[in-house]
């Protein structure tokens, strides 16, 4: 009876977690703490129990934290077996089962996986392979793109003006480094804030002594004869003399381990329904494969039942926090994973924060302060509603937006607000690119439907 | 110890910075910056920041409440290199 076996499962049974990070860590605690007794096990392939990532490219770029140091701290003791160090390698759904690089294979009665995303490498892996080509995703890329900042090098090339991008430039040039950067489009940011605020994150930038090159596409690293990068050469014909690049393009999702698995999960990350329970490739819902993190992709009601990826923080702790329960629960007790997109960052001294899915929003209104001092908070409205908010140096008005945007508020915004200028009584154009175009590290992405999935033939079956 | 800051959550109050200023500071106007490992010499000035903490954005080991102390204390030996 499935009372029964819920009940069993949760004094007995096995709970297996792949991607032993933010996600993976606070699902495990969280499980404990609803009073899972049985045994657990968490899979990662960094040989580093779990840590955070963020201050990568903030404090540990600035030497205010070791890249060695970010452990995440424990909020319970979680009692796992703990198999650091090695890859899960594929799953077998249907004798649930994980197998791992070292060819041991572990059994599980539930699976929750939060494998996240990797970055993404410089296209040619000759080029790649250059000394001094860097990412910045794990804790092994930070350490050594410190040093490397560290010992003063010439000039610092960024390839893509994403946030993390933009913090690695920032960065660069508090340290007092020359830092040239590179984005296909037309200012920073322009992905997951549109041009209208890339304008001003392209403002931030070249004040700051930033060489900041729009509208570029990088067509190749040079070596020297011993190996080491030496130049960046650009669409436009121009070449940069560098000792460092670091690559930025976003990122690829950690999901090749589970080709031919049956489960529905592709570049784009793993499908899931709002109870972070996986689909298989059928497009039917598992009841023992839960998804969380930055490689999940749920639907979510407030957007238009869009199947979101966020690569946020906030998200990967709310996501395995609602995994972990329902995992453990019976179906009535199920939460949905509804959670306000939520995202931070700051670049030259600037915190720049968005709620709601700011990529949604096709105008913009600025609601307090201004553009022009760079504080101010942008309002993003869709078919007549709030969808999103940015502020700059402003956050403490987030909270309301958000409010707003799960109200389904009207927009244009209406009420008068504090610090309301002239320029922000009109809506305007929040400018982003054609969706069907690839952007640098987009903090969200929209996949339940976008253009280029124009592609997709459907052929209905025949009965 | 170890500590993470929700930054979603903080409002850049600077209370944590005011009461432990050798962990927290502000950068520019409104954004934290802090590290992750306090000295342990940290822990008393680290708690009360914790405490301090309007919107309880911070957490840390041992210093949360709910966390139990020493959790991974193991773990921490075996990765130390
Ligand atoms: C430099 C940097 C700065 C960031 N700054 C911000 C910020 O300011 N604000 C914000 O909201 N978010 C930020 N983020 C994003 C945030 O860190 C992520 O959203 C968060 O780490 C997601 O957690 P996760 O557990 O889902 O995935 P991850 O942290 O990616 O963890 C997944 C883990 O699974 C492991 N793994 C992958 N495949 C396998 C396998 N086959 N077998 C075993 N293990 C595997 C990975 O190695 C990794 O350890 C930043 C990220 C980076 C890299
Ligand atoms: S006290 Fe809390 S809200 Fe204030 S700056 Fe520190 S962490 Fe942020």
């Amino acid at each position: 009876m499935p009372a029964d076996h819920v009940d069993w499962l949760r004094r007995e049974g096995r709970i297996v977690i792949v991607g032993a990070s933010l996600a993976g860590l606070r699902a495990a605690e969280t499980l404990r703490a609803e009073g899972f007794a049985g045994e657990l096990t968490l899979i990662g392939d960094e040989p580093y129990e779990p840590y955070d990532r963020p201050p990568l490219s903030k404090s540990v770029l600035l030497g205010k934290a070791s890249p060695h140091r970010t452990e995440l701290p424990h909020r319970r003791e979680i009692d796992a077996k703990w198999r650091l160090g090695v890859a899960a390698t594929g799953l077998d759904l249907s004798a649930k089962r994980v197998k791992l690089a070292d060819g041991d294979e572990v059994e599980y009665d539930r699976l929750l996986i939060a494998t996240g995303v990797r970055a993404r490498p410089w296209l040619k892996a000759d080029e790649a392979r250059l000394d001094g080509v860097c990412l910045l995703r794990t804790r092994d890329d930070a350490a050594d793109l410190y040093q490397r900042l560290k010992a003063g090098p010439r000039r610092v090339f960024v390839i893509g003006a994403g946030f993390a991008g933009s913090e690695v430039a920032s960065a660069c040039r508090e340290m007092g480094v020359p830092v040239t950067v590179a984005e296909r489009a037309g200012a920073p940011l322009v992905g997951a804030l549109g041009g209208v605020i890339g304008a001003v994150a392209a403002d931030l930038q070249t004040e700051n002594g930033v060489d900041l090159r729009p509208h570029v596409t990088v067509t190749s690293l040079e070596g020297d004869p011993v190996g080491r990068v030496r130049a960046v050469h650009l669409s436009d014909e121009s070449v940069v003399e560098v000792d460092v690049v670091v690559v930025s393009l976003g990122s690829v999702r950690n999901t090749d381990w589970l080709t031919g698995s049956g489960l529905g999960a592709g570049p784009r990350g793993i499908a899931c329904d709002a109870g972070c329970r996986a689909f298989d490739f059928r497009g039917i819902v598992t009841d023992d494969v839960f998804v969380a993190g930055d490689v999940a992709r749920s639907p979510h009601a407030l957007f238009g039942y869009q199947f979101l990826s966020l690569e946020h923080w906030g998200n990967a702790v709310a996501q395995a926090e609602t995994a972990a329960h329902n995992m453990i629960c019976h179906g009535a007790d199920r939460r949905p994973h509804l959670w306000m997109p939520a995202f931070w960052s700051s670049m030259f001294g600037v915190n720049i924060k968005s709620v709601g899915v700011p990529p949604m929003g096709d105008q913009l209104m600025i609601t307090q302060g201004s553009l022009a001092e760079r504080r101010f908070v942008g309002v993003y409205g869709y078919q007549g509603r709030v969808i999103a908010a940015v502020s700059f140096d402003n956050t403490r008005w987030l909270e309301f937006y958000a409010r707003q945007i799960e109200r389904g508020a009207p927009f244009p915004v209406e009420f008068p607000t504090m610090d309301r200028r002239p320029e922000g009584r009109q809506p305007v154009a929040a400018d982003f690119p054609d969706p069907s175009l690839p952007t640098h590290g987009p903090t969200v992405t929209l996949t339940g439907y976008s253009p280029a999935d124009q592609q997709l033939v459907f052929h209905p079956a025949r009965h | 110890m170890r500590l993470v800051v929700d930054l979603n959550k903080c409002q850049g109050y600077a209370q944590c910075a005011f009461l432990a200023p050798d962990v927290f500071a502000m950068h520019g106007e409104e954004s934290l910056v802090y590290n992750p490992h306090a000295p342990e010499e940290q822990r008393e000035r680290l708690a009360r920041a914790v405490a301090a903490c309007p919107v309880q954005a911070i957490t840390a080991d041992g210093l949360d409440g709910a966390g139990e102390q020493g959790t991974g204390s193991a773990q921490e030996a075996r990765d130390a290199r």
